[in-house]
């Protein structure tokens, strides 16, 4: 327990979008996950967030030079699931995070990094994809910080998120600091619907409506989870995604 | 097998199909031909029920049912297949797995046994060896990166696999050079000429014709069948142009 972190409101630019009545039920929250990252060594880390209630998930990560961590999150439970990275990168470490929200009811889902590039060489990449349906909002933070000093850095975060429902939401908020002037930062976000030619194309094949959705959705998020090393654990996010995919359409 | 009468239909509350009644038996190759804005496309997605297509009026019914009430996969289910004139790309879904879901979901619907992983490979690939496509193609994702040619080879593929018992086929020809006609014409033939089945050939222009020889061909102009003839009447129209043939 941390007793120290004050409640959060919306006025914190962190927060803005959340669910702050959720985390106010189940405050305070857990201390960080803190990992290092020894310099050279390379480390993978899976998350899957599927608590029943509210649930906020801090990581604090320090790689040192030359070390990795490849992430690979879904996140898809609690009426609030926050799941926070903030990692610090020395000279020519590499943060690679591949993660899906999914969201369905009244469910926020939420995705926030700071991914601190203090030294050169350092490469970081973000690929995120969100989909909401019902009342439900995804929300992707992601501050990137290039240190002064901190050349050659190669920075990349890409946002996409479906919306099944006019009532769901999805909100992006990249955000970069830089401080050096050789590097590359590249961001992108979009927010968008079923295909629908697609669904009739589908469906002028026989595919049935919930079916049809459910190949599309599958195939937004296809991929995210290809390179996971440990076969059991890839098969049970998979296995969690879809079964929450069907509940979604 | 599809009896069409005096049917209307509205896209965007613009009325464009205006009456147009047709009847297609088993074992018939019906070609309707028309210029730009006749209602050529129209007339194929309202039958396969495309969201947006509105009927306003008439019948259309398939083997006695009402094809009008039924959702597009029922459709399907009963044996309609829509060939498309511009083939929908499907980012993420292999064609393998997009058609053997797509198969099997007909066959549930019809109350028959799923085809396995095995069974249906074997089918595809024959149905593939049809239309010269490797079975590489395939194992991509539905149309991405394909060629138009390629598209509307993979859209026969589709339909021997599926193996319907009418074909709308919308403009398969478009987009297609001679050899890839040929092979498409063949394919056509191979799939749908049969005692029971039945197939709508929709087309601007005559060279299609050359390869699938129609029974009948219709001239669809402002949303109605002006004219119906046999295959001399498609000849005309290459020879005379449509305002001529329509006048006449």
């Amino acid at each position: 327990m941390n007793a120290a972190l004050p409640l959060p409101t919306r006025k914190d630019e962190a927060w803005r979008y959340s669910d702050v009545e959720a985390a106010a039920r189940i405050w305070s929250v857990d201390e960080p996950k803190r990992l290092v990252v020894a310099p050279g060594e390379a480390l993978t880390l899976a998350v899957l967030q599927d608590a029943g209630a509210a649930l906020v998930l801090d990581h604090v990560v320090e790689i040192g030079a030359g070390g990795s961590l490849d992430v690979h999150l879904l996140n898809l439970g609690g009426t609030l699931g926050r799941v926070t990275f903030d990692v610090a990168l020395a000279q020519g470490a590499h943060f690679g995070l591949k993660a899906a929200l999914l969201g369905g009811e009244a469910q926020t889902l939420e995705l926030v990094t700071t991914v601190r590039h203090k030294a050169p060489d350092a490469t970081s990449d973000q690929l995120v994809r969100a989909i909401a349906a019902g009342r439900a909002t995804t929300n992707y933070l992601g501050q990137i910080q290039v240190a002064r000093g901190a050349q050659k850095t190669d920075a990349a975060q890409s946002f996409k998120a479906m919306l099944l429902d006019r009532t769901a939401a999805a909100n992006a908020k990249p955000e970069l600091e830089i401080f050096a002037d050789d590097v590359k930062c590249a961001h992108g976000a979009s927010v968008g619907e079923l295909d629908k030619a697609a669904l009739f194309y589908m469906a002028s094949r026989g595919l049935p409506p919930a079916r049809a959705k459910a190949l599309l959705l599958e195939a937004f998020i296809a991929g995210l989870f290809d390179d996971m090393g440990d076969e059991a654990e890839r098969a049970r996010f998979l296995d969690a995604a879809r079964s929450k995919l069907e509940a979604l359409g | 097998m599809l009896k069409i009468e005096n049917l209307h239909a509205t896209v965007a509350d613009k009325p464009i199909l205006k009456g147009l009644s047709l009847t297609i038996n088993a074992g018939e190759i019906h070609a309707i031909m028309g210029p730009n804005g006749a209602g050529k496309s129209t007339l194929a997605y309202t039958l396969g029920g495309r969201p947006g297509y509105e009927v306003t009026g008439g019948s259309a019914t398939f083997e006695g049912a009402d094809l009008l009430d039924m959702e597009p996969h029922e459709r399907a289910a009963a044996g309609l297949f829509l060939g498309f004139q511009y083939p929908v790309e499907i980012p993420g879904v292999s064609n393998v797995q997009f058609l053997r879901e797509a198969l099997n979901s007909q066959r549930k619907a019809r109350g028959e046994e799923p085809l396995s992983a095995a069974d249906f490979l074997r089918l595809a690939r024959e149905k593939a060896g049809l239309l010269g496509m490797d079975m590489e193609m395939l194992k991509r994702p539905v149309n991405v990166g394909f060629s138009g040619g390629e598209k509307k080879r993979a859209e026969m593929v589709q339909m021997g696999i599926l193996d319907p018992k009418l074909a709308i086929l919308d403009e398969t020809d478009s987009g297609l050079d001679i050899d890839a006609l040929k092979t498409v014409g063949a394919g056509i033939n191979a799939i749908m000429r049969a005692p029971d089945k039945a197939v709508l050939l929709i087309t601007h222009y005559q060279r299609l014709l050359d390869y699938v020889q129609p029974d009948f061909v219709h001239i669809l102009a402002d949303g109605r069948i002006v004219r119906s003839g046999g295959p001399e009447l498609a000849l005309a129209l290459e020879r005379e142009g449509y305002a001529e043939v329509i006048a006449a």
